[in-house]
């Protein structure tokens, strides 16, 4: 990575409100860390196959498959995290329960203990990522195709992320000692630390801007290091703000409007050239609730990088469009 | 060719007076909650006693109904013309404060407290996935509840469904919570407390005392004695939940119900709103029809995207005025403004398209997008008005 900004920095967790594409930003960021044969480590955990759908790929499952080569020759893995196959996992490994681990699967335990119990359930999906940024090839056992630059986290939405992040608080009711507990603590610790980063993506509308002001809010009291805000789907208006200008003006003359639009060739009537005037004053509408939006973004104080919309989605080059963007921006150093 | 679905129009809906329960679900962000709104304000100022049930409304949302904090009680709306003699009452979910009045009604008082004070319960009452579904259901059958009998509070009740990623999630819900505690591993964990004399507890009694040493050892004892007697806890109260979860899934499926999808023009939310559509028709749940929110339109609809996008590149050539006034490069933007709009436009019908080719007889209505964020009881009257078009 080239950027400064993250040096050090091995968790990206992203999360926002839904519907602003985070697993799509998530993606790019992916795939912008992939650079110059970096491998990065893309895991989501909500079981939505979000992944798969980005990169047109089959779905994925607890295997760490690539799906995708960076720019410049890196390579992007997915994995998708099940809590119960988490739970088996973690169980395995530090119990060596063998055939108790198959009867705890028959009598419905691990659907109990990750359905009833949700920070049970948030610490297996977290630890499988603090597994992951774990690893190092010093340590015995690590296969070198299983360690990476840079994870990526796909996390929950704005509205649980907290709840998520915070592992620890959310235990400490359920399970005051013992080794999930321990298991918690390590985690927050990780999460706590300089490795990693929470980036937030929002839309420039009123409720995900919203939401990330509160999430902004929360996870600093949960002492949780913020990254960037990332605004999604910006869009450039091909009229620049001097033709807005003149167009609010009171006495606004549609005169060599209408002029200029009978030398084109077109029909101009008095509904053609009122609707036009309506469309700018319509931006000019637009974009001022916009700069609401981002006067309030801009108090959170964060680096703050923009993706513009993609018109096409994600079908036809749209996430390579994206990288490129995000690529460019980390390169440059976040603007505001 | 394309074929013209039929038009949604929410006045017959809300002249009918046998239809007491309007249900607006769809995927999460499409605008739910501002629909339930302004349908209920419309409904209220038709003359109708109604109460809206809102979930999680945007702050200014909230402000325009005058709910100020999160509030189970219903409170009158000032805002809305009383004058054809209707009424509006609203509320937003307390998710927590449901499930303890639930647990209350369902279990002694001794019982109770033991309940509401168990760890497990404050973790599955204010997180488990599809708590919010269920109380929103509970809730929609308590109001139901009060909405019987002679003086009956209200004569029509809205209700907005949780911001779930799946607009099934809220029909899933009681069924998912139930399957939960008729689980097995929840009859295990409450094998001990009832008589241990049934022939296959013997049998198995080898592997479940082996499993519950393992659990012990991950989770630590105190963990397991707290979801045990959370489980024995919930059993009691078992069937009085299992009962009112079928009673409101039956509410849902009566004719005095009418369901409104509610998506916007983009392909995602318009094939959750199908998935919903199709579900509902198997269900035999009766779907009033699909409210498009935010649909972008052209002020000059003759004005083809491809014609404006040249008609731009030829003005750039035009030569320029004299002074400071609009010049042609000013008309070149606004055509380019408008192209970019109209290619907006076409893509959403092609979405809208896909939709009624899928569900031809489905009626619908659009709502046009607004400049503005929704934050005012006028804003929430003139899309009623556009949902009666």
């Amino acid at each position: 990575m080239t950027s400064g900004d993250w040096d050090g920095v091995r968790l990206h967790v992203v999360t926002g409100k839904g519907g602003t594409g985070k697993t799509t930003v998530a993606a790019a960021l992916a795939m912008a860390l992939a650079t110059d044969g970096k491998r990065v480590l893309l895991v989501e955990v909500e079981g939505r196959q979000g992944i798969s759908g980005v990169f047109d790929v089959p779905r994925l499952g607890d295997d760490e498959v690539q799906v995708a080569t960076g720019p410049g020759g890196g390579q992007v893995v997915g994995l998708a995290v099940d809590p119960k196959a988490a739970l088996l996992e973690y169980l395995q490994m530090f119990y060596k329960l063998g055939m108790a681990g198959g009867m705890l699967e028959r009598f419905g335990v691990i659907d109990f203990a990750t359905t009833v119990a949700p920070g049970l359930r948030d610490v297996l999906l977290i630890g499988k990522v603090y597994e992951a940024v774990r690893r190092r090839p010093s340590r015995r056992g690590t296969r070198s195709d299983k360690l990476y630059d840079a994870v990526v986290l796909d996390a929950p939405p704005t509205g649980r992320v907290g709840q998520f992040l915070g592992v620890n608080h959310a235990m400490s009711g359920l399970a005051k000692m013992g080794p999930v507990k321990n298991q918690a603590d390590s985690i927050t610790a990780m999460l706590q630390s300089s490795q990693t980063v929470v980036h937030l993506v929002t839309l420039l509308e009123e409720m995900p801007v919203q939401e990330t002001v509160e999430a902004a809010a929360e996870l600093r009291g949960l002492s949780l290091p913020l990254g960037a805000v990332i605004v999604n789907q910006e869009v450039t208006p091909p009229v620049g703000e001097r033709t807005l200008e003149l167009l609010a003006a009171d006495d606004f003359d549609t005169e060599p409007l209408a002029t200029d639009l009978t030398s084109l060739g077109l029909r101009v009537g008095p509904r053609m050239v009122r609707g036009l005037t309506q469309t700018g004053v319509d931006l000019t509408q637009r974009l001022a609730l916009q700069d609401r939006e981002r006067a309030a973004l801009a108090e959170l104080d964060l680096p703050t990088y923009h993706l513009p919309l993609v018109p096409g989605g994600m079908d036809g080059g749209g996430l390579l469009e994206l990288t490129a963007t995000l690529t460019k921006q980390l390169t440059e150093g976040a603007g505001v | 060719m394309t074929t013209q679905p039929p038009l949604l129009d929410i006045d017959e809906l809300l002249h009918d007076r046998s239809v007491s329960t309007i249900v607006c679900c769809g995927s999460g962000g499409v605008g739910k909650t501002t629909t339930a709104a302004a349908i209920a304000i419309r409904a209220a100022e038709q003359g109708r006693t109604v109460a809206v049930l809102t979930i999680d409304p945007a702050k200014r949302l909230a402000q325009a109904l005058g709910l100020a904090h999160l509030d189970n009680e219903p409170a009158p709306v000032e805002a809305i013309d009383d004058s054809a003699g209707g009424s509006l009452d609203a509320m937003m979910l307390d998710m927590k404060r449901t499930f303890d009045e639930l647990v209350l009604r369902h279990s002694a008082p001794d019982k109770a407290q033991q309940i509401l004070e168990n760890p497990f319960y404050q973790a599955v009452s204010s997180s488990f996935a599809g708590t919010q579904e269920y109380m929103a259901m509970e809730r929609l059958g308590q109001l139901h509840a009060e909405q019987a009998g002679d003086d009956a509070r209200w004569d029509l009740i809205v209700v907005d469904t949780p911001p779930s990623r799946s607009a099934l999630d809220f029909l899933d819900a009681p069924k998912r919570l139930g399957s939960f505690l008729d689980g097995k591993f929840i009859r295990l964990l409450m094998s001990p407390a009832k008589a241990g004399g049934r022939a296959y507890l013997k049998v198995m009694s080898v592997g479940v005392n082996t499993m519950t040493a393992v659990m012990s050892k991950v989770l630590g004892g105190q963990l397991l004695r707290d979801a045990q007697t959370f489980v024995a806890a919930l059993d009691s109260m078992f069937g009085g939940f299992r009962e009112r979860a079928d009673q409101t899934y039956a509410l849902l499926s009566d004719a005095a119900t009418a369901f409104v999808v509610v998506a916007t023009p983009e392909r995602d939310a318009l094939r959750e709103a199908s998935f919903f559509a199709g579900r509902l028709a198997s269900e035999r749940m009766p779907l009033a029809g699909l409210v498009v929110n935010r649909v972008e339109h052209t002020h000059v609809p003759s004005l083809r995207e491809g014609r404006a996008e040249a008609a731009a590149d030829e003005a750039d050539e035009l030569d320029t005025r004299a002074g400071s006034g609009w010049q042609p490069a000013d008309t070149a933007a606004l055509l380019r403004l408008h192209s970019e709009r109209a290619a907006q436009a076409g893509r959403q019908e092609a979405a809208i398209g896909r939709f009624t080719a899928a569900h031809p007889t489905i009626p619908q209505v659009v709502v046009a997008a607004s400049a503005q964020d929704v934050n005012d009881v006028e804003q929430l009257r003139d899309i009623g008005a556009q949902l009666a078009d």
